[in-house]
């Protein structure tokens, strides 16, 4: 819909982007766009081409010496001149922004090269000569260096295996895949030496948390780290959390020559030195009852985050502790979480953010069960979701789920996927396969669930932690313009549309009469340490936080109006009495029309001395239902139809939320069936182009039907919980379970590429 | 992701063209659509001193099957012949394509590209600088490899008309849109004649001499893939069976 019309409230309809025009015109305004300080260098990083070696010497002279050259940074300088990055567990392994003495993947980088262009600075580059002595790489996670070994447990576990009927269990190794956003990372540095401090401009996304562990790194107080985002980030998907280790590196580069310094990735060092999704192998067994009761579920998970902990790693491992139960209402549950190290680039963040791996192992296990019990697939999960009656429900790990209807989801998945009808069809010889997935979406991170990395009694050494808040600041100038300011950091996900939807809202406007501000400017905005676009948070406390400073705004406004008896007085007026005559507003009220809110949700505390944890404060449902065939000729998986029903609560722009449900679905689509990292038994990584590396374009991506129910989130202003990420997290099983009823093997590895379903059917 | 410094030259004429050639030789590389060239500059696995762009040269005539050497894939004139019809959706993406030159793919050599696959099937040739025509059987040597020497530049892609009563087609498997293929067949039957090509699977564009009762099974026989990180060699070699299988089957539809 256009904004011309007129509606009872903007929220909840499908209004047209407002970002949409700038980037039609091309006017865009990305990383590379941007040029906020004059004859800035160029940067191109020296990387190491093995995965672990000493570096036994480096000889920066023929690069100094070549024309048109700046300067150059070594790992050396980065050692001499900041400190390791911290992480949230200890690794005996420090993290610095390049390596010194030994590199440890292929790809981390060495030194910087500035230079009057990029063109320079890379013919530059190669003229850096390093000294290696190679060194045995560890490729295999379960051979990697353990830095955190944890078990946890909850109820009765040992008592409900020994009282089961059936026991089924499967190793679930999900493949590390990236997130391939259009455009890489970019940073600006400039360091100002008189004020002891670093402003850089870079397309991070956020945890703002991972601008203190910036800082730190730099040895720099918070305020003296100025960090300012583009207005547009050509998608980030989670993997632009990283570049903050590049503010650091370009920060130090511009550091040491005393000029500022701008360096853009370029998609072959994307490939090999941003961050991938963590490569997990998940052990998981579930005990069921003979009428399929599921009694409890023990995990067994390695983590492989690569070459370093790098915060917030090992945040994937533990994000989904307060869900290891999913969607049912299991109430034993054990788990044994342990990080490793191989020689591989480090891990971060990727839409799903733990999810896949964790609904991997656990809908696939249902599966299984469904098989070895002789009870339907879906009627075993129904059998075993949580009712509707009994939200909010306390899973067994801590996790508080505010409301859903998971029953009436999943009736309505199985409606329009024919469900009966296609069970009950003949193949006819066609290797048919049907496959379910029932998926709890959490949304809104809970900073503290990365502290259970940690014992109980180490934790209670430190600040608790249940960080979640956001904030926003909505005024009105002299003129009655409206301005709103948010620290979403958006990606391309359309925040300054639902944000002018929302204080349209409030102040009875239209959404074109607001301006919306997302350039975030950590020295300027309202922030906290857990701002930024991540665990699908916008919805819920970043639209809250909006909701909230609207509000507050439209009170004051309420109040002048009151005092001075003009209850139709127009904003405008309001506004310029507010800043042109305080004389005239209500005894003790402040002066201008400028209000900030945060919004922090009200059911998240730090983690509890028996390790439980509200991990995320709202959680969404998600019922997936895939039909595919395989080819036996080709091995070649077609997926036939899909269908996906979601309850994210109330739906703040339904077109929006659909963009969510399809991206996510393109991303699930993606591990399912096209990418996979790969690296050598040297540690080489073979993907590092789109040539090998398999992300699926429009063409490959199948069908899909969508529907969704709204049962409001009692826990966010506006009802709303999290959508972004729920379909990357129910794609991979329901396509896995599809293949395995197609071809009626339990053995099926993702990604399910054509090659490697033949090998399965041979 | 840059190109290493290179002298860059535009000339006007097919001559001017070839005594630049000469004049550099090996340390020259012709620049047409750029759609292999220019990332491999980009990534520095190509680093010519010189770059001779051929974009200005008046090679952009087509008179029935032959084709002038800048014609790009997405010409719409390349569809006349059923085989390009249905192999070019297959030859990239539209937008590499429209750039894309027809001659540019059978200099490049690529032994999993469509046209050097095409133009073998129909046994064509290319016309050179030189006036020589080179037919497609010597003109593939093997990956990345013509028989063209440094100096010579395609002028000309000649292309055998459909003959009547024979059916051509043309199958792929590859892992997306768009991709290299990992094993790609085509064929022309008709006439008492199976004729079959194979490419992907072998180091340049191969035609074999396949029993027609079992075309599949006796093209898998006669080749001997290499696996890749996507695929097994004994996949790759399946995939010859299935996809020979497939194109003979299509072809012979067709010519009835």
């Amino acid at each position: 819909m256009a904004v011309g019309e007129r509606v009872a409230s903007w929220v909840g309809q499908p209004l047209e982007r407002l970002e949409d025009e700038a980037l039609l015109r091309g006017e865009g305004r990305f990383m590379d766009d941007v040029e906020p300080v004059p004859h800035a260098g160029h940067a191109a990083i020296v990387r190491s081409p093995l995965a672990h070696a000493r570096i036994v010497g480096l000889d920066a002279s023929a690069a100094l010496a070549y024309p048109g050259v700046l300067g150059v940074l070594t790992g050396a300088d980065v050692a001499a001149m900041s400190r390791p990055f911290p992480a949230g567990v200890d690794s005996p392994i420090p993290y610095y922004s390049a390596a010194h003495e030994t590199a440890r993947y292929a790809g981390e980088p060495l030194a910087v090269v500035v230079a009057r262009d990029r063109y320079v600075a890379e013919d530059a580059a190669e003229l850096v000569e390093v000294e290696y002595e190679p060194l045995e790489p560890v490729l295999d996670p379960e051979q990697g260096l353990v830095v955190s070994d944890r078990s946890f447990a909850y109820g009765a576990v040992d008592e409900a295996f020994a009282a089961a009927d059936v026991v089924v269990h499967g190793r679930y190794p999900f493949p590390r895949w990236t997130c391939c956003p259009v455009e890489t990372y970019g940073v600006i540095c400039d360091w100002d030496a008189a004020a002891g401090a670093l402003t850089a401009w870079a397309n991070f996304q956020g945890p703002y948390t991972l601008h203190s562990v910036a800082a730190a790194a730099l040895g720099l107080r918070g305020s003296k780290l100025r960090l300012i985002t583009p207005r547009d980030s050509g998608g980030s998907f989670g993997i632009k959390a990283t570049v903050y280790a590049y503010v650091v590196l370009i920060g130090l580069a511009s550091r040491k020559l005393g000029i500022p310094v701008r360096w853009t990735e370029d998609r072959m060092e994307h490939f090999a030195g941003s961050a991938t999704a963590t490569g997990r192998i998940t052990g998981l067994e579930a005990a069921f009852a003979a009428d399929g009761e599921l009694l409890a579920l023990r995990y067994d998970a390695i983590e492989d985050v690569g070459a370093y902990v790098r915060a917030p790693e090992p945040a994937t491992l533990y994000r989904m502790h307060g869900s290891l139960s999913g969607a049912y209402r299991v109430r034993n549950v054990a788990t044994r979480n342990r990080v490793v190290l191989t020689n591989r680039c480090p891990t971060g963040l990727n839409r799903g953010f733990g999810g896949p791996q964790v609904y991997l192992a656990l809908e696939r296990v249902m599966d299984t069960a469904a098989g070895q019990l002789g009870i339907d697939p879906a009627e075993l999960r129904r059998r075993n979701l949580i009712r509707a009656g009994e939200f909010p429900y306390r899973t067994a790990t801590g996790g508080l789920y505010d409301s859903g209807d998971y029953e009436a989801c999943l009736d309505r998945a199985l409606e329009l996927g024919r469900y009966a009808e296609r069970r009950a069809e003949d193949a006819g010889g066609r290797l048919l396969g049907i496959g379910l997935a029932c998926v709890v979406e959490p949304s809104i991170s809970n900073m503290g669930y990365i502290t259970l990395a940690n014992t109980a009694e180490e934790r209670a050494d430190s600040l608790p932690k249940s960080g979640n808040a956001e904030g926003a600041t909505v005024s009105v100038s002299a003129l009655g313009g409206i301005t709103v300011r948010v620290g979403t950091t958006p990606q391309g996900q359309g925040h300054a549309t639902v944000c002018a939807q929302i204080v349209a809202d409030a102040l009875g406007v239209s959404p074109t009469e607001v301006d919306v501000l997302t350039e975030l400017d950590t020295s300027t905005s309202a922030w906290t340490v857990a701002s930024g676009n991540y665990s699908s948070r916008f919805s819920g406390v970043g639209a809250g936080a909006v909701h909230l400073a609207a509000q507050k705004l439209e009170a004051k406004v309420q109040a002048i109006r009151d005092h001075l008896g003009e209850d139709s007085l127009p904003l405008r007026r309001v506004a310029g009495i507010a800043h042109w005559n305080p004389d005239a507003l209500p005894p003790g009220m402040e002066a201008g029309l400028h209000e900030t809110a945060f919004f922090a949700a009200p059911n998240l505390a730090p983690p509890d001395e028996n390790d439980r944890v509200a991990s995320s404060a709202a959680h969404g449902f998600i019922v997936d239902l895939a039909v595919v065939e395989v080819s036996r000729e080709t091995g070649e998986v077609t997926v036939l139809d899909y269908v996906t029903v979601h309850d994210a609560g109330t739906v703040l722009n339904p077109a929006l939320f659909e963009g969510q449900v399809r991206g996510g679905f393109a991303h699930g689509i993606a591990p399912a069936l096209f990418e996979r990292v790969v690296y050598d038994e040297d540690g080489n990584l073979l993907t590092g182009t789109f040539m090998d590396y398999l992300c699926p374009t429009g063409p490959d991506l199948p069908p899909l039907q969508t529907a969704h129910l709204e049962t409001p989130s009692p826990f966010t202003p506006l009802g709303a919980k999290g959508v972004g990420e729920g379909n990357t997290m129910s794609v991979p099983v329901a396509i896995a379970n599809a293949v395995a009823d197609a071809i009626g093997r339990e053995d099926v590895e993702l990604p399910l590429t054509a090659p490697r379903v033949w090998e399965l059917l041979a | 992701m840059k190109p290493a410094p290179f002298r860059y030259e535009r000339p006007d004429t097919v001559e001017e063209a070839v005594s630049l050639l000469t004049e550099h030789g090996d340390e020259a590389k012709v620049l047409a659509g750029g759609q292999s060239l220019v990332p491999a500059l980009n990534m520095r696995i190509a680093r010519p001193a010189v770059i001779v762009d051929v974009n200005r040269l008046p090679l952009g005539r087509v008179d029935g099957g032959r084709v002038g050497a800048l014609v790009r894939q997405a010409d719409p004139r390349l569809l006349d012949h059923p085989l390009l019809a249905e192999a070019i959706p297959f030859v990239g993406h539209f937008v590499t394509r429209n750039r894309g030159t027809v001659a540019g793919s059978l200099a490049h050599a690529d032994a999993s590209a469509e046209l050097p696959l095409c133009l073998a099937l129909l046994g064509g040739s290319i016309v050179t600088s030189r006036g020589r025509e080179v037919a497609a059987e010597e003109l593939f040597v093997t990956h990345w490899t013509t028989a063209l020497e440094p100096t010579e530049l395609v002028v000309e892609t000649v292309w055998p008309e459909p003959e009547a009563g024979v059916g051509y087609a043309f199958c792929e498997l590859a892992q997306r849109h768009g991709d290299f293929a990992l094993c790609a067949a085509a064929a022309a039957v008709g006439n008492g004649e199976t004729r079959v090509a194979v490419g992907a699977v072998v180091d340049r564009p191969t035609v074999l001499e396949v029993d027609p009762d079992a075309p599949g099974e006796s093209a898998a026989a006669q080749v001997d893939p290499y696996g890749n990180l996507h695929a097994s060699a004994e996949y790759l070699r399946s995939l010859v069976r299935v996809l020979v299988d497939r194109a003979v089957a299509r072809a012979r539809e067709r010519a009835s």
